[in-house]
């Protein structure tokens, strides 16, 4: 029989408003096996654990019922104080009287019975409770960052700082990102390619750093500490080792009609080519669906200019696997497609153009080498229309929910930047709200309205049609005049709301990490645990986690390095005890268990077993891992013939809970 | 004429107002804008302020084409046109009589009233 302490939290009034806390701990002192039952103010404080210290010496306790928060909160917190006083520390059950009854109810009667039934289904638990003592197991000291652009660099960067290898995979032939696209950044508009371009260089000549470019994670396997990851080097026909980046190749190639991806298809490259002049690596890539060598055997001009023997057409897809302690998920963002939006007539009319697009516009190596021009007779518009919120805070379900973040700023800088550079131009933003909560954000937005005669009008537009003319007639409100608008423009910028990229949902399938339904990664904790994911060891960086603006984005990929850093520095992790064990006895052999285990932590193997009579048999039984088991209990669920358990939440302690609530 | 309640139009049309995040796309769009005295975002929030007088009394709820082009614009689902239509119901159920019979109908047709108005009413109270 165990002997056991009962102690009832106020906390404050968060438990004491609702539930009659002396009630409670008066019912339950008479339960089986209880010796001793008090309640006090906070029972997380020194105080209230010294209490508890206290009341283990006194009484002999070798069992603890905690009734307050929570395990969430503070199930550690108390395992650690029983284990100061000398009891296993799997011997506290803690009866969550606030989140799933104070806090939930109104009536203080209903309120006090339900806590004193959560407190006897935790008794009646902890009389099943058996000592239980953690494992270890070893940390790999080599962290995976998956996404390359400003996010993974940073987070990257950090890690290698503190010493520790890190590799980058990339699924482009580049790092850099969406950033290296970007011409200027708000708030100080110092140029994108000026203040990104060292830290990829710095990657690329860091020692511990390894770049995976124009590469893809395929499989993850394993836990925190030890994953073992599958990526695919995908064939880029160009051997890296030997390539130089001369360029050669990539003008003499004959196929020049592919869409330029950097530029957004608004102009061509080559089949062979590099993204940018600062690319990292520098080395060509073959486009496998436009090269003619490839598709037909008929060209090798490429191979013939190539001073260095880089090609080989004969390059196949290659998986390698790595182990790492930790990985990083930084896989980044994309604008939405806009065919929803037909009223903005984005498709019918080449000016009508995305702020991704006008940022190509506006750049020195874009389609205009930087001179702002219209897409359809290039000449320079004299009237441009920016369109915000185009598909951001929309629930009709043509667009996204959430805020993008992003572009109220951005487009505040195209405004300027246009006034600034072409004053004959006039400049109209239409807004719903404009949203500027950074440091010198708001400043910069009224610089644009009051230096520089941006019309910034609230309301929406409603419709662009382009007209004979070449113009396009922007119909739009002006709320604040209470006036249907119509504009007559040149070009129109449409600020498209962001999503995470489409590489993410399948990721987060192979890390077993948590996603909400806009496909953002979902974070430990929303404020207090924001880089890590609920998956232990698996960390979020950047724009994988929600819109964020490139400041935020480097302060949350190096607090991603920061926890990964304190991951790494450990030699041994200490594992959880509350994990599945099959009964050889019991097993039957079936494969239940080891198809529903999510983390492949059961195998099966034929055993010798003694039988009566001085005979034995061979039988096919299952064994955990319990290392790699992560205690969800999906097999004791499965297993047909009860041989698979739980430590510290067998089958028996389940229902003797159930039976102390159905009593 | 008894007093029409905000209550009454809301739930006639069905729309929760709330939704309205106050960004004039539906008046952006509409092409009957120039003629109505109030504008489709103005009766959205007109009626959540149950300010209901100056719409009931304004013919503006007859030149509302029922095009539900800032139906299918809003990008918060508010659907102002359904506002107006509850609006313009309520006029039409103070003669008296909560059905509209077909035989009246001609009766009813003139200039101003557009006809997917009568449609539209006809469509829901037909027996």
């Amino acid at each position: 029989m165990q002997r056991i302490g009962v102690f009832v939290c106020w906390c404050g009034s968060n438990i004491a408003a609702t539930v009659d806390v002396e009630a409670v701990s008066e019912a339950l002192k008479s339960e089986p096996g209880v010796v001793f039952s008090t309640n006090y103010q906070y029972m997380c404080s020194e105080a209230g654990q010294n209490m508890i210290k206290d009341a283990i010496k006194e009484h002999n306790l070798t069992g603890v019922v905690i009734c307050s928060c929570s395990p969430r909160m503070h199930e550690a917190t108390f395992r650690k104080t029983v284990q100061g006083a000398g009891i296993n520390p799997y011997m506290v059950e803690i009866a969550n009287i606030r989140e799933q009854c104070s806090w939930i109810h109104k009536d203080k009667q209903t309120g006090t019975e339900k806590a004193i039934i959560l407190g006897k289904a935790a008794i009646a638990k902890v009389h099943l409770n058996a000592p239980l003592t953690a494992g270890e197991s070893p940390v790999v000291k080599r962290a995976l960052v998956i996404g390359g652009g400003i996010a993974g660099i940073q987070t990257a960067l950090d890690i290698a700082e503190a010493g520790f290898d890190v590799d980058i995979v990339e699924t482009k032939p580049t790092i850099g990102g969406k950033m290296t696209q970007i011409d200027k950044t708000f708030p100080t508009l110092d140029c994108a390619a000026c203040i990104l371009t060292p830290k990829m260089v710095d990657c690329a000549q860091n020692e511990k750093i390894h770049i995976y470019s124009y590469s893809e994670v395929t499989a993850v396997k394993g836990f925190v500490g030890n994953f073992t990851v599958s990526i695919k080097k995908k064939a880029r026909y160009v051997d890296t080792t030997k390539c130089t980046g001369c360029g050669v190749c990539t003008e003499k190639c004959p196929v020049k009609n592919v869409p330029n991806e950097f530029n957004l298809g608004m102009n061509n490259r080559r089949a062979i080519y590099i993204p940018f002049a600062q690319a990292v690596p520098k080395v060509a890539t073959i486009d496998a669906d436009y090269c003619n060598m490839l598709k037909n055997g008929k060209c090798g001009v490429c191979s013939k200019v190539c001073t260095a023997g880089a090609i080989d057409y004969k390059q196949q897809d290659e998986i390698i696997e790595e182990k790492y302690g930790a990985i990083v998920a930084a896989t980044g963002f994309n604008p939405i497609k806009l065919d929803n939006f037909d009223e903005f007539a984005y498709s019918q009319s080449k000016d009508v153009i995305t702020s991704l697009e006008f940022e190509r516009l506006t750049n020195a190596a874009g389609p205009t080498s930087g001179q702002l021009l219209r897409p359809s007779d290039g000449k320079h518009p004299h009237t441009i229309v920016f369109v915000q919120c185009v598909g951001s805070r929309d629930t009709s379900g043509c667009g996204k929910p959430y805020c993008s973040k992003i572009c109220c700023m951005y487009t505040a800088k195209h405004a300027m930047l246009t006034r600034e550079k072409y004053p004959d131009t006039d400049v109209y933003v239409f807004y719903i709200d404009v949203r500027t909560p950074g440091k010198n954000f708001d400043e910069f937005y009224r610089r644009a309205v009051e230096d520089y005669n941006v019309h910034y009008i609230k309301g929406m537009v409603g419709k662009v049609a382009p007209r004979a003319d070449g113009t396009l007639d922007v119909q739009a409100s002006d709320l604040i005049s209470n006036e249907q608008l119509h504009i007559s423009a040149d070009l129109v910028v449409l600020a498209a709301a962001i999503e995470p990229d489409k590489s993410a949902r399948p990721l987060a399938t192979m890390l077993t990490a948590s996603m909400d339904t806009n496909d953002f990664f979902t974070e430990a904790h929303a404020k207090l645990r924001p880089v890590e994911s609920p998956t232990a060891g698996v960390f979020l960086s950047g724009t994988c986690q929600g819109p964020k603006d490139i400041p935020e984005t480097v302060s949350q990929a190096s607090a991603a390095a920061a926890k990964v850093i304190g991951l790494l520095c450990k030699d041994k992790l200490t594992c959880n005890p509350c994990v599945a064990h099959s009964d050889e006895m019991l097993c039957n052999g079936c494969s239940s268990c080891e198809k529903v285990c999510p983390y492949g932590a059961i195998t099966y193997s034929d055993k010798e077993f003694r039988m009566p009579d001085r005979t034995t048999a061979i039988r096919r039984v299952a064994a955990v891992n319990e290392a790699v088991c992560q205690g969800c209990g999906a097999c004791t669920v499965a297993c047909p013939s009860g041989a698979m358990d739980l430590k510290g939440f067998s089958n028996k302690q389940i229902m003797a809970e159930v039976d102390a609530i159905c009593k | 004429m008894s007093k029409v309640t905000k209550e009454q139009v809301l739930r006639s049309s069905g729309v929760n107002v709330l939704k309205c995040m106050r960004c004039g796309k539906c008046s952006a769009t509409c092409p009957s804008y120039d003629e109505m005295e109030y504008h489709p975002h103005q009766f959205v929030y007109m009626v959540e302020k149950g300010d209901l007088e100056p719409l009931l009394n304004s013919d503006s709820i007859y030149k509302c084409l029922s095009c539900y082009a800032c139906v299918e614009r809003c990008p918060r689902g508010v659907e102002p046109a359904k506002v107006v239509e509850g609006i313009r119901n309520a006029v039409l159920r103070q003669s008296g009589m909560n059905h509209i019979k077909a035989e009246n109908i001609p009766d009813m047709l003139d200039e101003d009233l557009p006809q997917q108005a009568i449609v539209s009413a006809f469509r829901k109270y037909k027996r």
